[in-house]
């Protein structure tokens, strides 16, 4: 079995997928047009700049308060869901996840998992898992549906075929969907989608879901969804699979309205879901309905090394809301695909370094231009252009001394830049050197190159002015 | 981040001290003198220490932290008295004002120096506007402007807000409205060189916008933003050019045989 990633593709591609698709007109014109419209859709929601701080402020010191507690809270929440008749499994890792449901669902006999939206199933690539070993998987948000049906992985974490047009949603359900006519229609499309569903809700033997806030103080699995497919796939199938990573536990339910009331504002620009499930356990005795069996897998897959490191710890403080990637200027013009990783945009940057190592993934903190609208917007004040800094740092150094190196540390060394960085600090920390310089560059100007790197891709160069400041300063001083 | 209207400000001194920054320097001198000529019209020495060189980012944002805390080093005691450092760019004074702290986070020594420095730098229009107080009275010809702001200047500085409310002082100047106007340019230092495409996709946009506006130019307070803008609209062979604020602030404000 293997959970390498569907489309993953190695770092040094990058460039040229971000290329393709800053050239795709109409790429480009969905994802600024979907953007802009959250982008709007959450600044409604937030009239009042000082009480966003405020919820904001608040929301940042849970998530923190958990963090600092959160091997003491992982234990508490998995008694409490003990004793509320829910199964608890640790994965330590994506194949060990995997493992622990493909487990389940052979003890099941189950041919087909039917899904709700799970970010985390994507990131262990469990479909694929699944697949390998015979297993059908079947994704019942329709955001999902539409790219399962394609082959392709989310474009987005919230709304995972932000990518696709009407039109191109139209031509794929006429070509995959047995018996369905070619619409337009969204109303339609829908309606098809359903009746697909509907009849895969009463036939699956399992449901999967994700989870969005894990109660410790309760054993409170609360999953929040807008199209009523979480709340199928976790009550109607006889056995119910939760999966989700090691942070989204909180300690008391009151500390899930906080962040309940931000995860949707901040997502879809909603008030709140048209769903929110809460699941403490499967059926009990004189109950007509439920699932006989509940599950929850508990997923590391990197986790444990943002946690463990007191700066990049605030990693984990994310609730998923997407907002940061629906800021971001350089999302906005390549979308989610190019990136290659389940986890795209300003979050992709500083959590897929941990799940994936710097190896494959160090090209992701430098496609930012830092200009820190995601952390602007980020519902938990996660300080994401430091994080990004940092990880530039830590994928091209040695991890400092004292320091345990993460994963693919240093593995975008390289020997002409430290040379050039170097050259540069010696420059800059000696002024007589850094005067002669400048005079040279200002002397020399007719020899400024016409081609400088990327510059030039779509500037035209850069030339030192006649004399510098440093010069017309001296001079006025006399 | 932003801490426009928190910040509590000193009375107008007699002395400043004038970090140019390394692109002003070397690309944009006039925009330095211009800056010094508006503080000296209020009255206001300016001294200017010879030895600065650079505040670190481009290091600090490359992954070189190593780098960047020596050059903010060689630039943490050039400063001595305790006049205000104006510094003619959101994005370095940020560096100096909030990044230098976390620099030398691990040396109480110098955290100490730089948390005093950190005190005492001022963005150039933040400190016209709220230090100086500066009242513009306008002598140009009626004309549209644009204004960028830079995203550290903004998020890190407020600078949009001290921008606008000086331009609001020139009586002649519109200030037209352009699309995505919080939106970064796609200078990111050296993210323009690491990214081309994304960058000039960015870039791309912003002018257009810019252009879209009606502006007759543009302004900002940031020499980065600038330089990418105008290298891409001359590439692209369009018309509107911009202006670092202090430059046009100082011309606007200027009659045209005393400007230079």
């Amino acid at each position: 079995m293997s959970a390498r990633p569907l489309k993953f593709v190695p770092a040094s591609e990058f460039r040229a997928r971000a290329a393709a698709a800053v050239a795709d007109p109409q790429l480009r014109q969905s994802f600024r047009r979907a953007m802009d419209f959250l982008i709007e859709r959450r600044a409604a929601q937030f009239p009042d700049a000082e009480v966003l701080d405020r919820q904001r402020r608040l929301a940042e010191q849970i998530r923190q308060y958990t963090l600092a507690r959160l091997p003491d809270l992982l234990e508490q929440l998995e008694r409490r869901l003990v004793d509320n008749g829910i199964q608890v499994h640790w994965a330590e890792t994506a194949e060990e996840a995997c493992t622990v449901i493909i487990d389940i669902a052979r003890r099941h006999s189950a041919k087909l998992i039917v899904k709700g939206k799970s970010m985390v199933s994507e990131e262990v690539e469990l479909n694929h898992a699944l697949a390998a070993v015979g297993i059908d998987a079947l994704e019942s948000d329709m955001g999902e549906y539409i790219v399962q049906l394609d082959g392709e992985k989310p474009s987005h974490i919230i709304m995972p075929a932000i990518h696709k047009t009407r039109e191109e949603i139209a031509r794929l359900f006429a070509d995959k969907v047995p018996g369905a006519a070619y619409t337009e229609s969204v109303d339609e499309l829908i309606g098809i989608g359903r009746a697909v569903l509907r009849e895969k809700f009463i036939s699956a033997r399992i449901g999967l879901s994700g989870v969005n806030f894990a109660v410790a103080e309760t054993g409170t699995l609360c999953l929040v969804e807008n199209e009523g497919n979480g709340r199928m796939c976790t009550t109607v199938p006889d056995v119910h699979i939760a999966i989700t990573g090691i942070e989204k536990v909180v300690e008391k339910l009151e500390h899930v309205p906080p962040l309940f009331g931000l995860l949707t504002r901040s997502a879809t620009g909603q008030a709140i879901t048209t769903y929110f499930n809460m699941i403490s356990g499967p059926r009990r005795a004189g109950e007509l309905d439920g699932p006989r069996e509940v599950h929850l897998v508990l997923v590391d897959n990197g986790r444990t090394q943002a946690y463990a490191d007191a700066q990049l710890r605030a990693t984990l403080q994310c609730i998923r809301c997407g907002a940061c990637m629906n800021h971001c200027p350089v999302y906005t013009r390549i979308g989610g695909h190019a990136y290659g990783t389940t986890y795209p945009g300003p979050i992709g940057g500083i959590v897929s370094p941990h799940l994936l190592g710097l190896a494959a993934t160090h090209f992701m903190p430098t496609a930012s231009s830092l200009c820190g609208a995601c952390s602007e917007v980020c519902p938990v004040r996660i300080p994401i252009p430091d994080l990004l800094i940092r990880l530039r740092g830590e994928a091209q150094h040695d991890a400092l001394h004292g320091h345990q190196p993460l994963l693919g540390q240093g593995a975008a060394r390289n020997p002409l830049l430290d040379l050039v960085w170097t050259a540069w600090a010696v420059l800059y920390t000696h002024p007589q050197l850094h005067r002669a310089f400048l005079w040279l560059a200002t002397r020399l100007r007719w020899l400024t190159p016409p081609r400088q790197s990327g510059w030039t891709a779509s500037r035209t160069p850069l030339k030192p002015a006649a004399r510098t400041l440093h010069e017309h300063m001296t001079s006025r001083r006399r | 981040m932003a801490e426009a209207g928190s910040r509590q400000y000193p009375a107008k001194p007699a002395r400043v001290y004038l970090f140019g920054t390394c692109l002003i320097d070397l690309f944009r001198p006039d925009a330095g003198l211009d800056a010094v000529r508006l503080i000296e019209r209020e009255g206001v020495e300016v001294a200017y220490p010879a030895d600065q060189t650079c505040c670190g980012q481009p290091a600090h944002s490359s992954g070189f932290p190593e780098q960047a805390r020596a050059v903010a080093l060689a630039q943490l005691r050039l400063f001595p008295e305790p006049w205000p450092v104006i510094v003619p760019s959101g994005s370095c004074a940020g560096m100096m004002r909030h990044h230098y702290p976390k620099i030398f986070a691990d040396d109480p020594a110098l955290l100490r120096e730089a948390e005093a420095l950190a005190e005492r730098v001022f963005e150039l229009t933040e400190f016209l506007c709220h230090v100086l107080r500066v009242r513009l009275s306008d002598r140009g010809t009626p004309t549209r402007v644009a204004l960028h702001t830079s995203c550290a200047a903004r998020r890190e500085m407020g600078t949009h807000l001290h921008a606008r409310e000086l331009l609001e002082q020139l009586a002649g100047v519109e200030l037209a409205v352009h699309a995505h106007e919080a939106e970064c340019c796609g200078f990111g230092g050296t993210f323009s060189l690491r990214h081309p495409a994304i960058s000039s996709a960015m870039a791309a946009d912003k002018v257009e916008a810019l252009l879209a506006s009606g502006a007759e130019c543009f302004v900002s307070a940031d020499c980065g933003c600038m330089l990418n803008l105008d290298h891409t609209l001359e590439r692209r062979g369009d018309r509107l050019c911009g202006e670092h604020l202090a430059s046009f602030l100082w011309r606007r404000t200027t009659a045209h045989e005393e400007q230079r």
